[in-house]
C-alpha cells in the first residue's frame, strides 16, 4: 500500500516537469513548483522514515514499461528507504530554500522544469530493482543535473563545466553498465534478486568491484575521477548545488553499497584495501585542493570530495572486516559510513545554501571580495558557522560523531589477520586526522575570510540579510546538525536494520544506554556522550561568563583596532584566502601541487620592481586526463581521414571488413 | 557512594581551574632562575588575571558578537576537556562522557574558535596567527591520533581512566612503543601550547608569534579568560602525560581519604617535575623558524607510527 504511494509521489515529481514548462511564464510559477516539490519530498521523507522504523509494507512492484518481457522492477528495502530518506531530506530543504532563493533566478525556465525531474530521478535510482531501470534512472539523473549545471550557460566556464561533467557521467554509467553486465552473467538476469542469488566467480566479482568503484566513484567524486565535480557543482544555482553535493553524491554511495554489499556476495580482503586507499587519498587531497581555492562554492565542492573519501574509508573498513568474518566490527564501520552520509547531507546542504545566500546578497563568490558579512547578515553568518563547525568535526555537533565512530572502527583493526591491512589502516587513520585538521583550517578560512574582518569590496559592504524562506531552510538543517550530534544513539538504532541486513550484524542498541551515551563495542573500550558534552560546555561557559560578569569590570569601550600599534585602515591589509593558505601550501603544496614560489628581489639601488610568482599545477589533471585526451585526440585525428575517402576506397574498406569478420567467425 | 563520586569530579574541575595559573607561574619562575634572573612570584599569573579583570575592555570598532563570545567558548571547551583527564583519582564520575579522541576534538573546537577570533577584527596580525595555528594543528593532529592509537592498542581502550588503570594494575613493563608515544606526546604538547621552540609564549611585536598574534586584539576580562584557558590547556596536556605514562599514585574510585591525599600529593609532585623539565627544555633551545615546525611535528608523527608498527611486530612474535 505505502509502496504505491512512493511511486505516485515520484510520478508526481516527474510530472511537475512538464507542468513547469507550461507554467513558466506565470508570475508565481517558482513558488508553485518549489512548494509542490516541498510537499512531495516531505511525503516521501515521511514514507521512508516509516519504512525504516518498520511501519508500513515495502514497495514491490513491476511495471510493464521499459524492455519487453522484463519490465521495470521497483522495490524498496531498508537500504533504499535510508537513501530515499536522505534524498528527500535534502530535497525538502532545498525546495524550502528555493521558495525564497528562486526569486533571484534570472532564467527560471532553465531551472524549474529540471529541478523536480532531478528529484524524481534520484528517487527512482534508489527504488529501482533491476539493472535496466537502475541505469535508465541513473542516466536520467545525470542528464537532468547536467541541464541544471547548464542553467546559467552564459557565465564563463559553465559550458566547459557542463562538457566535462557529461563526459565523466557517461564514463561512469558505462562502467556501471559493464559491472551490471558481469553481474547478470551469461543468463542475463537483470533483476537484482537474480543477481543476488547467483554468485559471481572470483575474477569477475573483483572486476565488478573495480567497475563499481570507478562508476559510482566517478559520480561521487573519488580522486582521481573527481575533476568534473568542482567545476559542475558550483556552476548550478545554489539550491541545486546543495542537492548535487549533499544528495546526488549520496545516490552514488548508494550505488556502490548496493552493488558491493548487496549484490556481490562475500568480499575478498584486498577489496577493502582498494576502497580504503581510494577513500584515504580522496580525503586528504580533497581538502588540500579546497584550501587552495578562492571561490567559496568551489571550496565547498572540494570539501564534498573529502567527505566522500571519508564515507568510502568507512565502507572500505567494513569490507575489510566483513571479508574476515568480523561482523561486529564491520557493522561499526558500516554504521559510521552511513552516519557520515547523513551528516554530509545535512551540513553540506546547509553550507551551499549559505554560499547561495552570500551570492544573492553580494553577487560574489570570490572569498577575497567578501568579508565583514557577520555584521550585515548576522543570521546567515550564525547558521553558516554552525555548518562550518559541524563539517570540521567539532563536538558536540554531528560531524564529530561519525568521525569518532570511524576512528573506533579503525581501533578494531588489530583483529585483522592480513599484514597489508594491519599496516595500512593506521596510516589511513593518520590521513583521517590530517583531514580533520585540514577541514578545520579550511572552514576557519572560509568563514574567517568570507564573514569576518572588514569588507573587501563595495558589494560586501552593501550586503543585506536574505529572505525568510532561505533562513528557515538553513535553520532547520543547522538544528538537525545539533540534534543528530547530541542524540546520535537514535540515529544509530535507526540505521541498525539496514546495517544488519547488509553485513549480518548490528551495533549494540544505543538508545537504551544510560544517559544516552554511545558505546560502540564495550563500555571500557571507549564511549562518548554528545548530550553531556553539550550540557557541560553550556554549563561551564555559563558559569565562566556569570563569574566574570559578577566579578570583573563591565566597562567596555570601542576603539580603533590595536594591531601592534599600527593599524592599517585599508581592508587590503587583512589576510586573504591565499595568504591564509600559504603556510599549508608551503608544507604540503610542493608535494601535491608541485607548487613553487619564485621571489625576485632586486639589489639595493636597483629600481626594477620586486616580483613574486606562484606556480602550482593540478598533477592529476596533467598526468592522467591530459594524456588520455591527447591519445583520444590523436586516434580521432587518424580516423578522421576515413571521412575523406573516394567511393572505391570505401567499397574496399567495406569488403575487407566483411572478409575479416567472416574469417574470425570461421576460425572461432 | 554517588555523592563521593560527585565530590571527586567537582574537586577535579575546580582543582584544574585553580592550579592552572600556578603551573604557568611556576614555569616562568624556573625559567627566570635558569636565566639568572629573579623572576616574578609564582603567584603573578593570578595577579595578572585579577588586574585584567579590573580593567575595561577595549574592543576594536569592527569586532562582532562572535569576538565577545569566543573567550567563553574557548574556556568552557578547554575546561570540560581538562576536567575529564584524571589528575589525582581515576574512575571519575563522568569520565565515560568523552574518551581521549573526544578530548582532543574538544581542544580542536577551542582552537577553531580562537583562530576565528584572530580573524574577526580584520588585522594582519590576527590573520597571521590564525593561519599559522592552522598549519601547526594540521601537523599536530595526525601525530596526536597516532599516539592515541598506540595507547588504545596497548590498553585496549581510548578511555583515559581505563588506560591509567591498565598501566597501574598490569605489569606493562618497559614498552618501546609506549616510550615512543610518550616522546611524541611531549613534542605535541610543546607545539599545541605555543612553547619554545615552536612559538614563544612571552613575545609580542614579533613576526614569529603564533598564539599571541591571534589574541592580540583582546583586552580586559576577555583577555583574562583567554589567558586562563591557555594555562588550563598546558595543565591538561601535562596531566595527560602524567595520567597515562606515570599513573602511579592515582587514587581509584572509593578508596578513601588517605588515597585521595596521596593522589593529590603525587599529582603536585608530577606537576612540579613536568614544569621543571619544560622550563629546562625551553631555556636550552632557540625558537625555530615557522617552516621548521613541519620537521619537528613530522618527527612526532613518525614516532607515533613507529610505535604502532612496533606493537604489531611485538604482538606477532
Amino acid at each position: 500500500m505505502s509502496g504505491n504511494i512512493i511511486l505516485w509521489c515520484v510520478a508526481g515529481l516527474l510530472s511537475l516537469a512538464p507542468a513547469a514548462v507550461a507554467l513558466v511564464h506565470w508570475k508565481s510559477a517558482g513558488v508553485t513548483i518549489y512548494g509542490a516539490c516541498l510537499v512531495l519530498t516531505l511525503g516521501l521523507l515521511a514514507l521512508a522514515i516509516m519504512q525504516l522504523l518498520g511501519a508500513g509494507p515495502a514497495l514491490d512492484v513491476t511495471l510493464q514499461i521499459g524492455l519487453p518481457w522484463i519490465g521495470a522492477h521497483f522495490r524498496s528495502d531498508g537500504l533504499s528507504a535510508l537513501f530515499m530518506g536522505l534524498i528527500n531530506l535534502g530535497g525538502a530543504a532545498a525546495s524550502l530554500y528555493g521558495l525564497g532563493y528562486g526569486r533571484h533566478d534570472h532564467a527560471p525556465h532553465r531551472t524549474l522544469p529540471f529541478y523536480p525531474a532531478f528529484l524524481g530521478a534520484m528517487n527512482l535510482v534508489v527504488i529501482a530493482d533491476d539493472a535496466f531501470t537502475f541505469l535508465v534512472s541513473w542516466e536520467f539523473m545525470s542528464l537532468t543535473s547536467w541541464a541544471l549545471v547548464m542553467a546559467q550557460h552564459r557565465v564563463a566556464g559553465n559550458a566547459r563545466a557542463g562538457y566535462v561533467y557529461i563526459l565523466m557521467a557517461s564514463f561512469g554509467t558505462m562502467a556501471l553498465l559493464l559491472a551490471f553486465g558481469l553481474l547478470a552473467g551469461p543468463a542475463g538476469g537483470y533483476a537484482f534478486d537474480v543477481m543476488r542469488a547467483g554468485h559471481a566467480q572470483f575474477l569477475s566479482a573483483s572486476l565488478v568491484l573495480v567497475l563499481a568503484l570507478v562508476g559510482a566513484g566517478s559520480k561521487a567524486g573519488l580522486v582521481p575521477l573527481h575533476v568534473w565535480l568542482p567545476l559542475a557543482h558550483p556552476a548550478a544555482p545554489s539550491h541545486v548545488s546543495a542537492l548535487m553535493s549533499g544528495v546526488m553524491t549520496k545516490v552514488a554511495v548508494y550505488a556502490f553499497v548496493r552493488i558491493t554489499f548487496d549484490l556481490l556476495g562475500q568480499p575478498v580482503w584486498w577489496w577493502g584495501m582498494l576502497v580504503l586507499a581510494a577513500g584515504g587519498i580522496t580525503t586528504a587531497l580533497g581538502l588540500l585542493y579546497a584550501l587552495m581555492e578562492r571561490d567559496l562554492k568551489r571550496v565547498l565542492a572540494y570539501s564534498t570530495i573529502e567527505n566522500i573519501g571519508f564515507i568510502f574509508v568507512g565502507l572500505g573498513l567494513a569490507l575489510a572486516f566483513q571479508s574476515n568474518g568480523l561482523h561486529a566490527a564491520a557493522a561499526l564501520a558500516f554504521t559510521a559510513a552511513l552516519f557520515h552520509a547523513l551528516n554530509h547531507t545535512l551540513f553540506k546542504s546547509l553550507l551551499f545554501m549559505g554560499a547561495g545566500s552570500v551570492l544573492a546578497a553580494t553577487g560574489e563568490r570570490d572569498l577575497d571580495r567578501l568579508g565583514g558579512l557577520i555584521h550585515r547578515m548576522p543570521v546567515t553568518a550564525g547558521l553558516f558557522l554552525v555548518g562550518c563547525a559541524a563539517i570540521s568535526a567539532l563536538p558536540p555537533l554531528n560531524g564529530f560523531v561519525s568521525e569518532w565512530l570511524t576512528l573506533q572502527a579503525v581501533l578494531e583493526s588489530p583483529q585483522l589477520p592480513q599484514w597489508g591491512l594491519k599496516i595500512m589502516v593506521p596510516a589511513i587513520a593518520a590521513l583521517l586526522a590530517l583531514a580533520a585538521a585540514l577541514a578545520a583550517a579550511c572552514f576557519v578560512r572560509a568563514f574567517g575570510i568570507g564573514f569576518l574582518g572588514r569588507p573587501r569590496s563595495e558589494a560586501a559592504a552593501q550586503a543585506h540579510e536574505v529572505d525568510r524562506w532561505s533562513l528557515a531552510a538553513m535553520a532547520v538543517l543547522a538544528l538537525l546538525c545539533l540534534l543528530v550530534g547530541i542524540l546520535p544513539g537514535f540515529v544509530i538504532d535507526g540505521l541498525a536494520p539496514v546495517v544488519s541486513g547488509l553485513v549480518g550484524a548490528r551495533m549494540p542498541s544505543q538508545s537504551q544506554e544510560p544517559w544516552l551515551s554511545l558505546v560502540p563495542v564495550a563500555a571500557g573500550k571507549g564511549s562518548y556522550n554528545g548530550l553531556l558534552v553539550f550540557c557541560f560546555v553550556l554549563v561551564s561557559g555559563w558559569l565562566a561568563a556569570f563569574a566574570i560578569h559578577r566579578l570583573a569590570s563591565r566597562a567596555t569601550r570601542r576603539a580603533p583596532a590595536w594591531d601592534c600599534g599600527r593599524p592599517d585602515p585599508s581592508p587590503a591589509a587583512q589576510y586573504t584566502a591565499g595568504s591564509f593558505a600559504q603556510p599549508i601550501r608551503r608544507v604540503m603544496g610542493t608535494l601535491v601541487f608541485d607548487a613553487r614560489e619564485i621571489v625576485v628581489m632586486p639589489q639595493p639601488g636597483d629600481m626594477t620592481p620586486a616580483r613574486f610568482t606562484l606556480e602550482s599545477r593540478d598533477l592529476i589533471w596533467e598526468w592522467l586526463f591530459l594524456p588520455i585526451a591527447a591519445i583520444v585526440g590523436a586516434v580521432a585525428g587518424r580516423l578522421n581521414q576515413l571521412q575523406f575517402l573516394t567511393i572505391r576506397r570505401y567499397l574496399t574498406l567495406v569488403f575487407l571488413s566483411l572478409v575479416i569478420l567472416l574469417l574470425v567467425l570461421a576460425i572461432w | 557512594m554517588v555523592i563521593a563520586d560527585f565530590i571527586v569530579q567537582g574537586a577535579q574541575m575546580l582543582l584544574v581551574l585553580v592550579l592552572a595559573p600556578l603551573l604557568t607561574g611556576f614555569i616562568r619562575k624556573v625559567k627566570a632562575r635558569l636565566q639568572l634572573r629573579r623572576g616574578p612570584s609564582i603567584f603573578q599569573p593570578y595577579r595578572d588575571l585579577l588586574r585584567l579583570c579590573r580593567k575595561e575592555v577595549v574592543m576594536a570598532e569592527n569586532a562582532s558578537w562572535l569576538f565577545r563570545v569566543i573567550p567563553y567558548i574557548v574556556l568552557s571547551a578547554t575546561w570540560v576537556a581538562a576536567s575529564l583527564v584524571p589528575t589525582f583519582a581515576t574512575g571519575l564520575m563522568f569520565s565515560w562522557t568523552a574518551d581521549l579522541i573526544a578530548i582532543v576534538a574538544l581542544l580542536g573546537s577551542a582552537r577553531f574558535f580562537l583562530a576565528l577570533a584572530g580573524m574577526d577584527v580584520g588585522t594582519a596580525f590576527g590573520g597571521i596567527g590564525a593561519s599559522r595555528e592552522s598549519m601547526i594543528a594540521m601537523l599536530a593532529e595526525p601525530a596526536m591520533i597516532m599516539i592515541v592509537f598506540v595507547l588504545a592498542l596497548v590498553a585496549g581502550s581510548t578511555q583515559l581512566s581505563s588506560v591509567a588503570d591498565f598501566v597501574l594494575n598490569t605489569h606493562v613493563g618497559l614498552r618501546v612503543s609506549l616510550g615512543l608515544a610518550m616522546i611524541a606526546l611531549m613534542m605535541v604538547t610543546i607545539a599545541e601550547n605555543a612553547r619554545i621552540p615552536i612559538d614563544n609564549p612571552a613575545t609580542h611585536l614579533e613576526l614569529t608569534m603564533v598564539h599571541e598574534a591571534m589574541v592580540l586584539e583582546y583586552s580586559g576580562r576577555h583577555l583574562a579568560v583567554i589567558e586562563l584557558a591557555s594555562s588550563l590547556k598546558l595543565l591538561l596536556y601535562i596531566s595527560l602525560i602524567a595520567c597515562v605514562f606515570v599513573p602511579w599514585g592515582l587514587a581509584s574510585s572509593g578508596e578513601g581519604a588517605a588515597a585521595y591525599l596521596l593522589g593529590g600529593a603525587t599529582y603536585a609532585a608530577k606537576l612540579v617535575v613536568a614544569g621543571f623539565v619544560l622550563a629546562v627544555f625551553e631555556t636550552s633551545f632557540a625558537k625555530m623558524r615557522v617552516f621548521r615546525v613541519s620537521g619537528f611535528l613530522g618527527a612526532a608523527l613518525m614516532l607515533g607510527l613507529l610505535g604502532t608498527l612496533l606493537l604489531f611486530v611485538s604482538r606477532s612474535i
